[in-house]
């Protein structure tokens, strides 16, 4: 009734969602992948399918801020695609944001496309996984969610929200046998910060996607990309907030 | 309310225009050891009952209809296909407090039922070992009680039922005299049949809330067997429970609960015992422990050894509490043994469990039973549970009752074992079918086909099969049990059986 290995990556156009797409295809999976650039999807696709020799990447272009189209475009992604066992949410926005900047309109687009989007696309996700005791949720959030920087208030509160929303759903759904995994990956060198030049301990969208789709086969919880993130991370969160203020990081 | 009193209220349902992804539900047998994907639709009326049997034909799927979903195995699955979930078609319909008779939807638990009835004095004739059954489920698996030897099964209380087969002939009422051979098929017909949409139950007088209960050691099948006969005559309920895992001179040890109903004035609290509220199950253990949490705590003991402790403590226990003690006790706790600790079966996952209850005559009941406890013991697939209880024929088509005795056992269903717990099972069923003995669609998850089709009375399922040619021609009813044990065309797998 429903086909095994099928996965829905959202925001499958670039980075780390198309590296994942890609990485899922070459284990056997089905892809659908959505995105708002029709375009980019395609070339995504075109690679998949070259290199699989078959049709295994279905392209479906979609604003993910257009909430109400989503029932029904998910619906219309598992009847072409068979079936559905994974779900990856990798749509994000980062725009560039000034120290002394205060723009509502950026941070309402990354409240929209990290986290409603994501609200929406992963309830019905989740709606159906609960339904057939099975299937895995990602969300691809990031070490920002950690804590509250000055640089970025607005992308820090998107994936912090995302953090809560997939423990939510997390303790939701394991009596239903569904695994939901925050990703939270460093730095990954993608277009999206691009614009903040060369960060520390950077690494390629590929190897992001590599752990993230081992982190789909076996875990549960939160899962930092790369695991030294989450040492590192600890030890942040736990800096009290009158050294953290002084630190300066951004 | 009263009987003339309709409370029938229309409820349109929307009908469903077609398969869609939202319909799209796993569908487990109770013991969570089978499941699989259906299309699930809960109708409210007949109406959607009939819209969903139309749906099934135009998009050529099979429908299984399924009550409280508290079938052990396969019976209320249809993998692939169209569950129907009766469970919202649950109003009560009339009740006259008067006779005790009352009108049921198919989808109207136990537990609604005797919340109806009780305040005043009236108890369901026969209930099943948790509240949670349906009607429509209870109907059509033809189930027992404690008190089997002594009232017989449920659809010997049904006086009456309206019932929409996929014939499209419209609902029709149906008593024992103006189609006899349709009550007696429909009522232990596995939902193959049919759809019951409204039952009429005769419910049972009682006095008090309470009933007598006294406790008896026996130490081995036939003492409890003896016992069983001893008592028969004048207790209202019997019920064994057997240490499954004592082997060797301990084989078959156990303890027989035996329960009366008071008689009219013998409680002095009689009124108030009567109360929905006095019959609640205590929601904490001591007082303090949550119920709701109790799996959590029976986890660590849900193996051989484990569960060696726990009968040992149990059947032990009557040093510091003697068994000739009589107590009183209402009829939840003493009819509802499996809903005291709720959700008890999660200490099995995650495999599940499965429930083999076999059923055999009289006379040759002790020693098939201490023949099924040594094969068990001897694979090291003890049992963990063995519930033994009495029964009487009836005129049912594929009732599993007969003059004798029943011994249920439950089994831990692990990755590890479930190929050797089935084929466990099939040793199991041959020391069956030597002693002439029976199965039960409710608890079945193991059956293979030729067994089903050797303990069925050929005379039997010849009949059956006529019913399903009359009521489903095109085969619409099937659930996976139908399946497993009779292929996709029951009839004509019956008729060729029958022909033997």
């Amino acid at each position: 009734m429903l086909r095994d290995n099928c996965a829905l990556v959202v925001g499958a156009s670039s980075g780390i969602g198309a590296a994942v797409a890609e990485r899922l295809a070459r284990e056997g999976f089905r892809v659908a992948l959505v995105a708002r650039r029709e375009e980019e999807l395609r070339k995504v696709a075109d690679r998949i399918n070259q290199r699989a020799g078959e049709d295994r990447a279905l392209v479906f272009a979609h604003d993910v801020t257009c909430f109400d189209e989503v029932p029904a475009l998910f619906e219309r992604i598992v009847e072409a695609l068979g079936g559905l066992s994974v779900v990856v949410y990798a749509a994000g926005v980062m725009p560039p944001v000034a120290l002394d900047e205060y723009h509502f309109a950026k941070d309402r687009q990354m409240i929209e496309v990290n986290l409603l989007g994501m609200i929406a696309w992963l309830n019905e996700a989740a709606d159906l996984f609960r339904r057939v005791q099975a299937g895995v949720i990602v969300g691809v959030g990031s070490v920002a969610g950690d804590r509250g920087r000055a640089g970025q208030p607005g992308y820090n509160t998107s994936k912090g929200a995302q953090a809560i929303f997939l423990e939510s759903l997390r303790n939701r759904l394991a009596p239903a046998n569904v695994r939901v995994i925050t990703i939270k990956p460093g730095p990954v060198d993608t277009p999206m910060v691009r614009h903040l030049g060369r960060l520390p301990m950077m690494i390629t969208a590929d190897e992001a996607a590599r752990q993230i789709v081992r982190a789909i086969g076996r875990s549960w919880g939160t899962v930092y990309v790369p695991r030294r993130w989450g040492l590192i991370m600890w030890v942040i969160i736990h800096i009290p907030s009158f050294i953290f203020r002084r630190l300066g990081m951004k | 309310m009263d009987m003339h009193e309709s409370v029938a209220v229309p409820r349109s349902a929307p009908q469903p225009a077609g398969l869609r992804l939202k319909h799209i539900e796993r569908v487990e047998g109770w013991g969570m050891a089978v499941g699989g994907l259906s299309h699930v639709f809960r109708p409210t009326d007949a109406e959607g009952v009939r819209a969903v049997f139309d749906l099934a034909r135009r998009e050529g799927r099979s429908v299984g209809l399924r009550g409280g979903g508290n079938s052990y195995g396969d019976a209320a699955m249809n993998t692939g296909g169209i569950v129907l979930d009766l469970t919202r078609m649950d109003r009560v319909l009339a009740w006259d407090p008067a006779t005790g008779v009352i009108d049921v939807e198919p989808g109207v638990t136990i537990e609604r039922l005797w919340k109806t009835i009780i305040g005043d004095g009236w108890w369901p004739a026969v209930v099943s070992g948790t509240m949670f059954t349906t009607m429509g489920g209870c109907a059509a698996m033809n189930i027992h009680g404690k008190n089997n030897y002594k009232v017989g099964t449920f659809g010997d209380h049904v006086v009456e039922f309206d019932f929409l087969a996929p014939d499209d002939g419209g609902v029709r009422t149906v008593t024992r005299e103006n189609d006899p051979d349709l009550f007696h098929g429909a009522i232990s017909g596995f939902g193959m049949l049919g759809c019951f949409t409204r039952l009429r139950l005769q419910t049972k007088r009682v006095y008090s809330g309470r009933l007598r209960v006294e406790a008896f050691d026996t130490h081995s099948v036939g003492e409890m067997i003896e016992s069983f006969e001893e008592r028969a005559p004048d207790a209202d309920y019997l019920v064994g429970w057997i240490d499954c895992i004592k082997g060797g001179r301990g084989l078959g040890r156990g303890i027989v609960h035996r329960a009366n109903y008071l008689a009219p004035g013998e409680d002095p609290d009689g009124d108030l015992t009567l109360a929905v509220a006095a019959q609640g199950l205590p929601d904490k253990i001591l007082g303090l422990f949550p119920k709701s949490l109790m799996h959590l705590l029976l986890r660590p003991f849900c193996n051989n050894l484990g569960v060696r402790l726990i009968n040992a403590a149990k059947f032990h226990a009557g040093v510091l509490h003697p068994r000739s003690v009589v107590y009183l006790q209402s009829h939840t706790a003493f009819a509802f043994l499996l809903d005291y600790v709720p959700n008890w079966k999660f200490a099995y996952k995650p495999g599940g469990l499965i429930q083999y209850q076999s059923f055999i005559p009289k006379e040759a009941a002790e020693s098939a039973f201490e023949e099924q406890l040594r094969i068990a013991q001897g694979a090291g697939l003890p049992p963990y549970l063995g519930v033994f209880k009495k029964h009487r024929p009836d005129p049912f088509l594929l009732t599993h009752a007969v003059d004798g005795y029943s011994l249920a056992f439950d089994f831990r269903v692990t990755r590890r074992n479930r190929a050797q717990l089935w084929h466990l099972a099939e040793e199991l069923d041959r020391v069956v079918l030597d002693h002439g003995g029976r199965f039960y669609f409710a608890k079945d998850a193991t059956l293979r086909p030729d067994v089903a089709r050797a303990f069925l009375p050929a005379e039997n399922m010849r009949k059956f099969a006529a019913l399903k040619r009359r009521c489903d021609p095109h085969n619409l009813l099937q659930t996976d049990l139908s399946r497993r044990l009779f292929g996709s065309d029951l009839a004509a797998t019956m008729e060729s059986a029958g022909a033997r």
